[in-house]
């Protein structure tokens, strides 16, 4: 009887848990206080943060990135579906954006009840404190940036483009993490000492159940040339988090994210979903358009949307507001030159 | 008749409990019996018809009494054969202009074209989710992620409807004759335009 007793109390007990994770702390309204730095400093990273560079990154009005991560002691990554993580509670990310200087610096966080909230932390003139910027984002004065202006992201921008995958954690994963790095990616940064990457989250102990084939063959987007690869691996970091196979946008049937699991053949789906295929966005007064019109870049609707001034028909739709030159020259050099004979 | 044992009868109170518990209302917060699809979809319709949706996706035509929309293309948004000459210079507080369809609106945003709610799978809804509509709506960007959704469109307000409505909203259009319209894309502000 007693014991019965007792497992009514924890059914109750289980099922009041799940009604009510514990609420999380208010976000920090210093950057300091958010636990990316070494206490009493806002320069070096605090022990047990982990700096990373994804191997293609997104394209942000070309200012000048770095990127952190810190898991709580003694919890792991879990890879066992290779394209989709599952970090750990208590899981932070930060992104430094800068010109010159440091402006904004966002955080990623997963709360206790597995869900995950973003801010951002504008950097004071000096840089010597960032503090916590409002939920409707601000616009603040920087020489260096476009128009003078910069514009921090509201929390609701940030999910726009965050929630658009199967994981939040857009820079963080196997494929942007391998140690095989593409050396035509427009704007990544090399590799340097003291760098996370995929081989040495698995040898920390940080990262478990990672196929061990993705060791001895780090993933590599498959690809019919070196410019066709870099060219997949662009579109993978500038509009994958939105047009992938798995997340909200899904009945567009554009999937431009790669995958590691090369079963997946993300490669031979986003050349399928591309190459020819008509495009639902049509210049006014044009009677048909291709999204890729393969060998005649001037016709393809993928470059025409990266290039134009046009707010309204701009891709991708926010956070760009300056043409990436090295990235539209990267997309036109892959149709006119490597698909001119597909 | 059988007397049931004590334990049976607290454990079978618990898990009851427990169920109660972690399943959600049968209609969420209000007590009330869940709501039938044909329920469902008369809310939408009643939804779509006073929130003046018609008033906008729906082309206005010249009828015996006045202007009045066209439910022969019901909610087809701006036509695609409309051929516009350049809408007018707005000249002092007339900063807005609407065609006679009132399917074509310019503004400081630019001109923009009401779109195709019936659910063609090309140019229409067809291939919307309902998260899709929800996302839209909630956050002003097309399908939640895409460019802004721009006047005279009200989303300001309709943010405020609540997901039941707009489950009722989306269910309803999903129902409504398909009509294959491909609307234009918006024009950028004359000051994008001259900086083209």
């Amino acid at each position: 009887m007693k014991r019965l007793l007792l497992l009514c109390s924890a059914l109750l007990a289980a099922a009041m848990n799940a009604q009510a994770a514990p609420a999380a702390a208010p976000l920090p309204t210093l950057l300091s206080e958010t636990g990316l730095f070494t206490p009493g400093t806002t320069a070096s990273p605090a022990a047990g943060v982990l700096t990373y560079s994804p191997q293609y990154p997104l394209w942000s009005d070309g200012t000048h990135k770095r990127r952190w991560i810190a898991l709580p002691a003694g919890t792991t990554i879990d890879a066992a579906r290779v394209d989709a993580w599952e970090f750990p509670v208590g899981t932070r990310l930060w992104k430094e954006f800068g010109y010159g200087r440091r402006i904004e610096t966002r955080m990623i966080e997963r709360l206790p009840d597995g869900s995950w909230r973003f801010a951002a932390y504008v950097w004071n003139d000096s840089g010597t404190e960032a503090t916590l910027a409002p939920e409707d984002g601000v616009v603040v004065d920087v020489a260096d940036a476009p128009g003078g202006r910069y514009a921090v992201p509201a929390r609701g921008d940030c999910t726009a483009c965050h929630e658009g995958a199967a994981v939040p954690i857009l820079g963080f994963s196997a494929l942007q993490l391998s140690s095989d790095r593409d050396p035509l990616a427009p704007h990544a940064d090399p590799a340097r000492p003291g760098m996370t990457d995929l081989r040495r989250l698995v040898e920390s102990g940080r990262l478990r159940n990672l196929p061990r084939a993705l060791l001895s063959s780090p993933p590599r987007i498959q690809a019919a040339s070196a410019t066709e690869r870099a060219a997949l691996g662009y579109l993978h970091g500038n509009c994958g988090h939105c047009h992938n196979a798995a997340g909200a946008l899904t009945g567009l049937e554009l999937p431009l994210a790669q995958q590691a699991d090369a079963r997946a053949q993300s490669a031979e789906q986003t050349l399928a979903s591309l190459l020819g295929h008509s495009s639902r966005f049509r210049p006014n007064g044009a009677a048909s358009a291709q999204r890729v019109a393969t060998g005649h870049d001037g016709d393809s609707i993928v470059t025409l949307r990266m290039k134009t001034t046009n707010p309204l028909a701009r891709m991708p739709p926010l956070g760009v507001q300056v043409i990436d030159q090295e990235g539209v020259a990267l997309i036109e050099r892959w149709i006119s030159t490597d698909l001119r004979t597909r | 008749m059988k007397r049931i044992p004590i334990e049976y009868a607290i454990l079978a109170v618990a898990v009851a409990a427990t169920v109660a518990i972690v399943s959600p209302a049968r209609a969420e917060g209000t007590g009330q019996p869940a709501e039938t699809t044909a329920e469902k979809l008369a809310r939408g319709k009643y939804l779509v018809t006073v929130a003046g949706c018609n008033d906008c996706h729906t082309p206005w035509i010249m009828g015996p009494k006045g202007p009045e929309p066209d439910m022969n293309r019901m909610l087809s948004g701006h036509p695609e054969s409309a051929m516009l000459p350049p809408a007018p210079k707005p000249e002092g507080p007339w900063i807005v202009a609407a065609s006679a369809t009132n399917t074509a609106w310019s503004g400081p945003w630019g001109v923009s074209f009401t779109a195709n709610l019936t659910p063609d799978a090309e140019t229409g809804l067809g291939k919307w989710t309902q998260r899709n509509f929800t996302e839209t709506i909630r956050t002003g960007r097309h399908m939640g992620r895409g460019r802004q959704v721009l006047p005279p469109m009200p989303i300001p307000m309709y943010r405020n409807f609540t997901d039941a409505d707009l489950e009722a909203i989306f269910s309803y259009l999903k129902t409504i004759p398909a009509v294959t319209n491909r609307v234009p894309e918006p024009l950028p502000p004359a000051a994008a335009v001259a900086a083209k």
